[in-house]
């Protein structure tokens, strides 16, 4: 786990490597076009990058808090989620408890933030708790400090910060050239005139392409620790199931988190960004497609090691590659599941008109001779008369069912 | 000349190799440590909860007294057994796991003090007292296996046995019945 951690931080150094290239670039081309000088840009870039990283250092948590409309709370409050919340803390190895903050919201949705693991918090809104079941939520709180174990919540801050610098100078840059080259004029009347133009084009080419390309970088690093903190969450409950489930819960809710915003979305377990009355659709980019990340963890039938992940990953996706680095799978053991939580019994609902026209539209796949099988995820399989086969894969949650 | 050079540059390599397996070793050992002392404060809190269950359930049942002093006495002796060494430790937990989860499996028994507010706070604090107890013992477990891989992996091994680091024991689950789910039956 810990040789994880460290092989993360190269692979991720890189990609952050490569949105200060991207900063740097901008900065020298704004210098080049405005000042004829690309120092000038550089310190620029390298000002407005200062300030905001530091702001984001010392006082990202607190403002992403505030923002959210999160409140502390004590053991006393919920002793249900401080439980299991300390749970998951002595399951991964932290060292110091982390704060936990409740958003009152009926949405249903978490975030971690914090820059170090020593100083870290846990939000969840108000409707998570109501919604999700003890396994349920250790599974949300697993992916939560898994966050903050592999470090991801400083990296997510700073790749922000990079990210909303490159978006602010290339669309302060591209107005001024835009109005600059409209009343202007005065800089192409020296002696290279045609150095000055070709500066000029590449500038807006990369203007215009830097914020796309460092978003792209964004997303790639985000999608990745997403899948990581999946991953870790089934290692430190051994119960990929709950996690599952919980997501599940999650995908079917359709109201937005109110409080979020732009900056603190990648924060999420998922993105809180939807459509008014939408369910989240597997376009939601920062998260990987919520289907698939319950797919993978439906796949770990062997166990829950990071190997296990992995393999259901390459299952799911069909490709050669996993995600995880070869050295943390290397040196993991097997790793056993455990049985669910005993739960108390919940009253059975009354069925209701769509249970009663589900009835009825399974009499009528009955009389037409097709056989249905019942997932274990609640899927109702129908299988036509004339299919061959000994074992059909369930479209929704990929179990393998047997005829 | 040039030898020389490259003599010491070999012994130097060899140093800085000797002194960061050296304190990667004992990185992993502290981890261990600590993790045990984890394992320890929770088994702690497990102690002191069984007291007031065994009163509050007391209060409600009526002919449960073996069921309840079994937990009594298997408290005792987990009580004892602290600091006699990880196996004897160990063992002691898992009777005291198993005699819990048959006065669980009991309580089923009665509506009325499944309904105590009082009851269901324990009930909780006793759930997750387990879960921490296992997940303490994952994670004892997850580190003992890593430093007990570089004390006997090539070319660690050598490091280690020469700097007196031997390989840890693991936390098992001594009681058959507490791998198993206890059974419970409706007829």
């Amino acid at each position: 786990m810990w040789e994880q951690i460290r092989s993360n931080r190269i692979r991720s150094v890189v990609l952050v490597a490569g949105m200060a290239l991207l900063l740097f670039l901008i900065g020298y081309f704004l210098g080049l076009a405005f000042f004829e000088n690309p120092v000038g840009g550089l310190i620029i870039a390298l000002i407005v990058w200062g300030i905001m990283s530091l702001i984001a250092y010392f006082q990202g948590d607190s403002i992403l808090l505030a923002l959210s409309r999160a409140r502390k709370i004590s053991r006393d409050d919920y002793p249900r989620l401080y439980n299991i919340v300390e749970e998951m803390k002595i399951a991964s190895g932290l060292e110091k408890m982390p704060d936990i903050y409740i958003i009152d919201d009926p949405a249903l949705n978490a975030f971690a933030t914090g820059r170090d693991p020593n100083k870290a918090s846990v939000a969840v809104t108000s409707g998570l708790l109501q919604k999700l079941n003890r396994d349920e939520l250790q599974g949300v709180i697993g992916h939560e400090i898994a966050h903050i174990n592999n470090r991801d919540v400083l990296l997510m801050a700073m790749c922000g910060v990079l990210l909303g610098t490159i978006v602010i100078l290339a669309w302060y840059a591209t107005r001024i050239l835009f109005f600059g080259s409209m009343f202007g004029g005065r800089r192409s009347s020296g002696g290279g005139g045609q150095a000055q133009l070709i500066i000029l084009a590449v500038g807006i080419v990369l203007m215009i392409l830097a914020p796309i390309a460092a978003q792209f970088i964004y997303f790639a690093i985000s999608r990745k620790r997403e899948y990581m903190a999946d991953a870790s969450s089934a290692l430190y409950t051994r119960y990929p199931e709950g996690l599952a489930s919980a997501l599940e819960k999650l995908a079917a809710s359709t109201t937005p988190v109110k409080s979020a915003n732009n900056a603190s979305a990648p924060m999420y377990i998922i993105n809180p960004f939807r459509k008014k009355g939408r369910a989240a659709t597997d376009l939601t980019s920062t998260h990987p497609p919520i289907s698939e990340r319950i797919r993978i963890l439906r796949s770990m039938a062997g166990g829950a090691s990071l190997a296990d992940y992995d393999s259901a990953y390459r299952q799911v996706h069909k490709r050669g590659r996993g995600v995880m680095p070869a050295a943390s799978i290397a040196s993991a053991g097997t790793v056993g599941l455990r049985a669910a939580a005993p739960e108390a019994a919940q009253p059975e609902p009354e069925p209701g008109k769509v249970e009663r026209s589900r009835e009825v539209s399974d009499l009528m796949w009955r009389l037409n001779k097709y056989k249905t099988i019942n997932c274990a995820c609640g899927t109702k399989l129908k299988v036509p008369p004339a299919f061959k086969g000994d074992s059909v894969r369930c479209p929704h949650c990929g179990r393998i069912n047997p005829l | 000349m040039v030898w020389l050079f490259v003599v010491i540059a070999i012994v130097v390599i060899l140093i800085l190799i000797f002194a960061g397996t050296y304190n990667s070793l004992v990185r992993l050992r502290n981890r261990v440590k600590n993790a045990w002392a984890q394992i320890d404060v929770q088994l702690k809190r497990r102690h002191d909860l069984i007291p007031n269950l065994v009163e509050t359930v007391k209060g409600y049942t009526t002919h449960e007294r073996e069921t309840l002093e079994a937990v009594t006495n298997a408290r005792n002796l987990a009580q004892k057994a602290i600091g006699t060494g990880v196996g004897a430790q160990s063992k002691a937990e898992g009777e005291l796991s198993s005699a819990l989860s048959r006065l669980l499996a009991v309580v089923e028994n009665y509506p009325d003090l499944k309904a105590n507010q009082n009851f269901l706070a324990l009930q909780e604090e006793l759930t997750s007292t387990e879960n921490k107890i296992s997940f303490s013992r994952q994670f004892y477990n997850d580190s003992v296996l890593n430093y007990n891989n570089k004390t006997q992996m090539f070319p660690s091994n050598i490091i280690a046995s020469v700097t007196g680091f031997k390989a840890d024991e693991f936390f098992e689950v001594e009681a058959a019945a507490e791998r198993e789910a206890p059974k419970v039956s409706f007829s």
